[in-house]
């Protein structure tokens, strides 16, 4: 029984899933089963009301007004940052944690200002072949501009990184751009290990944690990294924010990003001086109805607890990789660790020889909404020697049932393709 | 609503279950052509050979859906042997049932219509398309009609260069 296997981890799936009023629609005339987390979570009610609430009684632009609800709005604001830092273990959220439109928003950051500061011609970066193209296609524009070089750590067949060679790939290396967990392969990559050497080396470590901040919990004392980015939408908060977290030492250190108003402390006819962090780096308005779903996401989150939700991805991985196995035997083909513990709930696969599109609009009719695609991980693709793939994705609010559906569906879509 | 049946017609299936006209031609002779569909990562190569006017031999290479994969079929046996101006006139033909609105396919309302590139006809002969015409159901489905439309857009492109090429001979 599903609903037993998650009490015993701490989630109630049936209960949650009343949270999320998305998951209460019909698809083609069929309860929906979204299993596309890995792209963007749905949003409980919980976070929908805190940003319509304050839309509603509180709104006012923040750091300006000398009035009520200015004030309140700044409050609110500013205490979801402080939930943000708490969330990921922060050593002073007030200082680190930035606001940015997303991930991809945070990545490009680092590479504008850090990147610019210390790369020059001749230097070289590392990343790994399971990037997404947020934390690769930024630090090739800066390194076509610099002359910068760029070292791959590759992967193995069942998608973990190859480390043998650790130690030689960072020699002379200034920056490594390292994903925590694959949006494709849902490999669980160790980052406090790779962090280390790379301090060892002289590096600097850029952690995309877009997969991994909604599914595990989040130490970044614990990984070691020296920024972290990830976005709002992949974690039941809104789209049109994320968030980068930076050691304030180096935040401190790094020129703005965008210019504009709320990042300046001063502006003369001859120049500026640029405000504190983290106003230093949010130039404009920001999005603060986002920021404040954003923070009722944490706050969500937090109350379910990420060792429970981590548990229960793991149970339902478990259930779902022998699931696959035990009713489609040599006809699927799951990318990625087999150990359930050594990755997150993303689950790429080939199915017979149907492509990618033809599997996800099957599946459509029998309302499953999977991903069909590269993932924005073409290299990755590359390396998998696969054009695209179908990706099937976990949340909290996903249980046993949805995986039957979607093994159900696909069923169906290799008895339609003969 | 769109069923599968008006994605997935018998034809299409055929076509994409037993390709016609697979495989390269020597390039050079033949004029060699490769199509990206960059949201699926989809690739088409088209190798076709033009002489006296016309396309006299036609393959086609490459992997993705099965509508992209149908649609290079079929277009593959409806151009090979036609004169360059027939071929250039099914590309505007199937290129204009691609990017019509559903609503102002043959037999139903035309009056919404709005969405009709200037210069194409009003209403497309889409029975001049013969067995083509299994694939108008794409157009049902917006996100596969860029699958539909890749192998055309590539052969079109094929036809260009191979035409600049005669031009500056």
């Amino acid at each position: 029984m599903a609903s037993l296997t998650n009490v015993a981890h701490g989630i109630d799936v049936e209960t949650l899933k009343k949270d999320f009023p998305l998951l209460a629609q019909q698809v083609n005339g069929r309860p929906i089963t979204y299993l596309d987390s890995a792209a963007s979570s749905q949003r409980p009610r919980q976070v929908l009301d805190a940003m319509r609430n304050y839309e509603e009684t509180t709104h006012a632009n923040v750091h300006r007004g000398v009035y009520g609800i200015a004030e309140e709005a700044t409050r609110r604001f500013e205490a979801a940052r402080s939930s943000v830092g708490r969330f990921i273990g922060a050593p002073n959220p007030a200082r680190e944690v930035l606001f940015a439109k997303n991930a991809t928003e945070g990545l490009n950051l680092v590479a504008n200002t850090w990147g610019r500061t210390h790369l020059h011609s001749g230097d070289a970066i590392l990343l790994t072949e399971m990037e997404h193209h947020a934390n690769i296609v930024p630090w090739q524009m800066l390194a076509e501009e610099r002359g910068l070089t760029i070292r791959w750590i590759p992967i193995d067949d069942d998608g973990a990184l190859i480390l043998d060679d650790l130690d030689r790939l960072l020699d002379g290396v200034k920056l490594v751009g390292i994903t925590c967990m694959s949006n494709v392969l849902g490999t669980l990559n160790p980052v406090s290990d790779i962090a280390r050497a790379a301090h060892d080396a002289g590096a600097v470590v850029v952690a995309d944690a877009a997969q991994s901040v909604p599914h595990l919990p989040t130490d970044v004392s614990a990984l070691g990294c020296d920024f972290l980015a990830f976005s709002a939408h992949k974690m039941l908060g809104p789209t049109g924010i994320g968030v980068l977290w930076g050691r304030d030492e180096l935040l401190s250190s790094l020129p703005p990003f965008l210019g504009g108003g709320e990042m300046i402390l001063d502006v003369r006819k001859d120049g500026f001086t640029p405000n504190d962090l983290p106003w230093r780096f949010e130039a404009g308005t920001p999005p603060i109805t986002e920021a404040i779903g954003l923070g009722a996401a944490v706050e969500y989150l937090e109350g379910v607890g990420m060792e429970s939700v981590r548990a229960h991805e793991i149970s339902l991985t478990t259930y779902a990789l022998r699931t696959l196995e035990e009713r489609l035997g040599a006809d699927i083909h799951v990318f990625g660790p087999k150990d359930p513990v050594e990755r997150g709930g993303v689950l790429s696969f080939a199915y017979r020889d149907i492509h990618p599109h033809d599997i996800s609009q099957i599946l459509d009719q029998y309302g499953v909404c999977v991903r069909a695609g590269h993932h924005c991980a073409k290299p990755l693709m590359r390396r998998l020697g696969v054009n695209a793939t179908a990706r099937a994705s976990f949340a909290l609010y996903n249980d046993e049932s949805d995986v039957d559906t979607l093994v159900d569906a696909l069923s169906e879509a290799g008895a339609f393709f003969g | 609503m769109a069923g599968l049946e008006d994605l997935y017609r018998e034809i299409i299936l055929d076509h994409y279950r037993s390709p016609r006209n697979r495989g390269e031609l020597p390039s050079p002779p033949a004029q060699r052509v490769e199509g990206f569909n960059p949201l699926c990562g989809d690739e088409i190569v088209v190798t076709l050979e033009v002489s006296d006017g016309a396309v006299s031999d036609i393959k086609i290479g490459g992997t993705g859906c099965s509508i992209s994969q149908s649609s290079a079929s079929l277009m593959s046996a409806a151009v090979k042997g036609k004169s360059v101006a027939e071929v250039r006139d099914l590309i505007r033909t199937f290129k204009g049932m691609m990017s019509i609105h559903e609503a102002t396919l043959p037999g139903q309302d035309t009056r919404g219509g709005a969405e009709v590139e200037a210069g194409e006809p009003q209403l497309l002969d889409v029975d001049s398309l013969g067995e083509l015409a299994a694939l108008q159901g794409v157009v049902k489905f917006p996100v596969r009609i860029k699958c539909a439309t890749l192998s055309w857009n590539t052969l079109a492109q094929g036809l260009d260069e191979a035409e600049s090429e005669t031009a500056n001979a």
